[in-house]
């Protein structure tokens, strides 16, 4: 292993996934000399997408191709302080992305703005309700920017991922049929919505007659031919079903491999170095200076390469280790509430229940997109919840994204066969005719919920493995329960033969051994107060103010929506202030605490 | 994708499989050919599905999915991740199995687990054409039984055997996968509640012989007789009885051994067939999943009619 320092650059950009690739574009266009580095190998749709050898199940969704290798470094997991956490040794619960494009090549493409209450909910909670709704030991919090705000970076990612949509407002008016208690736009999606497959089609009627509002489903699959403003094509979804856990074969799903690393590419001051593990951020002898960051390479050499400016943009929690290694911000430590660095960590709150139709209906769950029907009626704060006493709530939606048939037969119904005759009989007629609707939730922050080092567990590179201190909440389960009670109108609507409801269980702990999602959130949060917030409100770091942490890990708390229309809005308005304000200045802090 | 001719996986011949084992016979009897297809006849992929506009990089690679499909020249051999890659004799268990008993599993080892192959069965492996394969013929003789009972031939439709579920199985041993490459493995491996996951020091390779190894000498202790040479009702209780946990491998619970093989079973039965399993498309054809498909452009909003193709596997075999 040798040592080695490379020559300076303006800003190196630490994941090659959405928000790497959105501030890398951007620190181009202003004239910098980016070096972008990505853990993982390099990969593109040409070769990981290539039709048909990438359309399979068992290489993509079951052995995990595209994700992580939890052998290489991985997390410690526990419910509670006085456990012992122990090593998430098998993915499941959750799936972080690895290579170039990160988590979005082979994300879904469900593409979301922001609820305006969402991102003030501490303040909105307390003028609706009052201070005393909050919960003890809840961690509730602004991010310390309004989606007034925001409009314009939503409006500008859409623009950039080619969203299909339908709006309901433009500057004030009704255009459409989209989702009533969506905020208003400046503009209208770039590309009209995907079209309804059948178990969305019959979502959106049985939704209609129980007295809810259905919309489309925002996807970032383009639903027709289109070159986004940095030039690149998409091509059409033909709703092949391979969306999630893989690469589009169709260039139809947005990605950053697909939507800016082509443009990315021919600027003449981009690098980007794959297989390039960093270790640490550097800082100066003062600890409020970063100097570069250190990285491994594939011969395991360590490399410095110094930066004027450090741009974290790894995976949420990735973010938060590199943090916690570097000795960025005050660690938090849940006993006296204090510290920023793994403070308000939240996953997202998502129960499936399964609809089983008549056996003349063929629900062909292979066909699939990002697109889908939802209603947002108990979404966020659409309706009272005075007299429920929980904050927080969850879209209702069928976002059929193609059911493959391994994932398909290993689900099964509790107490029903598991095997044999009895069970294959049963996993036939369940792929052939049922259909899921997502309870896709918010998960609130909570004191003792947090991300910190792990004291025994280390990864192949000798750091402690980060470790997360996780449970279900009483707030979360009650706002579980109430919004999936609220479907049964529209399973009776639906003349369903069978339904499975799907619910949190109260004294039911977290179990890592279900996939879930790899929403993950928080742990290095923004907002207005250094106390309680490791990031100001543009994502520079309090403590380093050369360093920019982008990623879902600034969500003080979770929402409802899926977390990277919000993440690529953000990317693009810390770039903003970095182009117009933090570049232009000393170096110092955007803002004064 | 290589351009090599294509050489179609055949279903294993009760030789290449496990033929040591003369009790399991009638496990194997099932093995011929199964008829192409019960299935409705499937149109082939269709040129020109779409009529919206592509880009010119998209539509290379849709004629390449229909050229795929009409020209077995260019279909690709079984994956490489299906060739058995090691080629040192697999070590199993073979003759010593008799010589295990309970309190002896309590003490072993993943690597202890691991003993001499017969030489017979060594052979017999070699004479099929089969050599480095990870499990022995007694081991696979399991496999075979116990894969029929968990996914068995019935009314529905083909049983793992047919299916080629315990060849799939075989061929996943040899993968990274199979070595515990893509799990975290490092120590130290503590236990804690259920819900924390996986904390076993073990690979797939070394769960299975280990409960492989274990669940015979169980199987033996109460019925003095192999798994598969017992009646379908005894296997079907002995297999409910590890799914419940009634015993332990050294610090194998057996129903760790058993979520391995239900869960392994499934993928086999419905993985592509380049990966050796669902031979035919048996499964696919069963479950109604046409794919590699993986275009539905004309049959988004047909609400009323159900999806009419049958499947297509990646090496553009039909179904």
């Amino acid at each position: 292993m040798a040592e080695k320092t490379l020559p300076p650059v303006d800003a190196v950009v630490v994941g090659a996934g959405w928000a790497g690739s959105i501030m890398a574009k951007e620190l181009c266009e202003a004239g910098l000399s980016v070096v972008m580095l990505e853990r993982g190998g390099r990969r593109s749709t040409a070769k990981d997408g290539a039709y048909p050898a990438s359309i399979d199940e068992l290489e993509g969704a079951t052995r995990y191709k595209l994700f992580q290798n939890p052998a290489q470094t991985t997390v410690t997991v526990r419910n509670r302080l006085d456990q012992e956490a122990l090593p998430y040794r098998r993915l499941a619960a959750f799936l972080p992305g690895e290579g170039v494009g990160g988590a979005g090549l082979h994300w879904t493409g469900v593409h979301f703005r922001a609820m305006p209450q969402d991102l003030r909910l501490r303040s909105h909670i307390t003028e609706r309700y009052g201070k005393t709704f909050i919960p003890d030991g809840m961690n509730l919090q602004d991010y310390g920017v309004t989606y007034e705000e925001l409009e314009p970076f939503f409006d500008r990612a859409e623009k950039v991922f080619g969203t299909s949509g339908e709006a309901y407002t433009v500057d004030g008016k009704v255009v459409g049929k989209g989702n009533p208690f969506a905020p208003d736009r400046s503009d209208d999606f770039p590309l009209p919505p995907l079209r309804d497959v059948y178990t969305a089609h019959l979502f959106r009627k049985a939704a209609t007659e129980a007295g809810f509002h259905p919309y489309a489903m925002p996807a970032a699959n383009a639903s027709h031919p289109y070159t986004n403003p940095y030039g690149a094509q998409m091509g059409p979804c033909n709703f092949c079903g391979y969306c999630s856990d893989y690469a589009c074969y169709m260039y139809a799903k947005a990605s950053p491999n697909v939507n800016i690393l082509p443009a990315l590419r021919q600027h003449a001051n981009f690098t980007l170095r794959s297989n390039a593990h960093v270790l640490k951020v550097l800082l100066d002898s003062t600890g409020k200076k970063a100097t570069g960051v250190v990285y491994q390479d594939a011969e395991g050499n360590h490399i410095t390469q110094p930066a004027g400016l450090v741009i974290l943009a790894a995976f949420q929690f990735h973010n938060v280790h590199l943090m916690l290694l570097s000795g960025i911000g005050k660690p938090y430590d849940p006993h006296s509430n204090s510290g920023t660095v793994g403070r308000n960590f939240t996953y997202q709150n998502i129960t499936n229940t399964t609809v089983l139709m008549p056996p003349t209906r063929s629900t062909d769950q292979f066909i699939g997109s990002a697109g889908g029907v939802a209603i947002d009626d108990f979404n966020c704060d659409n309706f009272d919840h005075g007299p429920l006493g929980f904050i927080g709530g969850s879209p209702l939606w069928v976002n059929q994204a193609g059911v493959k048939p391994i994932a398909g037969a290993k689900a099964t119904f509790p107490g029903a066969p598991r095997w044999g005759s009895a069970w294959k009989k049963q996993a036939v007629d369940t792929y052939r005719h049922a259909f899921t609707i997502n309870a896709q939730g918010s998960n609130m922050a909570y004191r003792d919920v947090y991300l910190d080092l792990d004291p025994t567990w280390t990864n192949v590179y000798g750091q402690p493995l980060l470790r997360m201190t996780f449970d279900w909440k009483d707030n979360d389960i009650r706002m579980n329960r109430h919004v999936v009670s609220k479907l049964d109108g529209v399973v009776k609507a639906l003349g369903a033969r069978d339904v499975h409801y799907s619910m949190r269980e109260p004294g039911k702990p977290f179990d890592v051994r279900d996939y879930q999602t790899t929403h993950l959130c928080g742990g290095a949060v923004m907002g207005d107060d250094p106390n309680t917030s490791a990031l100001n409100r543009y994502l520079q770091s309090w403590d380093v103010p050369n360093v920019f942490v982008v990623g879902a890990n600034a969500f003080p708390q979770g929402m409802g929506y899926n977390p990277t229309g919000l993440v690529a809005a953000l990317a693009y308005w810390s770039a903003h202030h970095i182009r117009t304000q933090w570049l232009k200045g000393n170096g110092g802090p955007l803002v004064t605490p | 994708m290589t351009d090599a001719p294509h050489t179609p996986r055949r279903p294993a011949s009760p030789v290449s499989c496990a033929k040591p084992a003369a009790n399991i016979s009638a496990a194997m009897a099932p093995l011929s050919l199964p008829t192409p297809d019960g299935s409705p006849a499937a149109s082939p992929m269709t040129s020109s599905k779409t009529n919206a506009p592509v880009p010119s990089h998209v539509k290379q690679q849709v004629r390449g999915v229909e050229h795929m499909a009409h020209d077995a020249a260019i279909t690709p051999s079984p994956s490489s991740a299906f060739k058995p890659k090691r080629r040192r004799v697999v070590q199993g268990l073979g003759t010593s199995m008799a010589a295990l008993s309970l309190g002896g599993l309590a003490t072993q080892t993943a690597e202890a687990a691991s003993s001499e192959q017969s030489p017979a069965a060594t052979a017999q492996h070699q004479e099929a054409g089969t050599s480095a394969r990870f499990f022995t013929a007694a081991e696979f003789a399991f496999l075979t039984a116990a894969c029929e009972r968990l996914f068995p031939e019935d009314d529905m439709g083909p049983g793992a055997t047919m299916l080629g579920v315990p060849d799939f199985i075989e061929g996943q041993m040899n993968t990274p996968w199979g070595r515990g490459e893509k799990w975290f493995m490092s120590g130290p491996h503590r236990t804690g509640p259920d819900n924390l996951g996986y904390q076993l020091p073990y690979s797939p390779r070394q769960i299975y012989r280990i409960g492989i190894a274990g669940t015979q000498a169980w199987v033996r202790q109460q019925h003095n007789a192999p798994f598969e040479s017992l009646p379908s009702t005894t296997q079907d209780a002995i297999l409910t009885a590890l799914e419940h946990n009634a015993t332990q491998f050294d610090a194998l619970p057996a129903s760790a051994f058993f979520e391995q093989l239900r869960s392994d079973t499934i993928e086999g039965a419905f993985a592509d067939p380049i990966h050796g399993g669902n031979r035919h498309m048996g499964g696919w054809k069963m479950m109604g999943f046409p794919g590699a498909r993986a275009d539905y452009m004309d049959w988004v909003d047909r609400y009323e009619t159900p999806y009419p193709y049958g499947p297509v596997s990646i090496s553009g075999e039909t179904g």
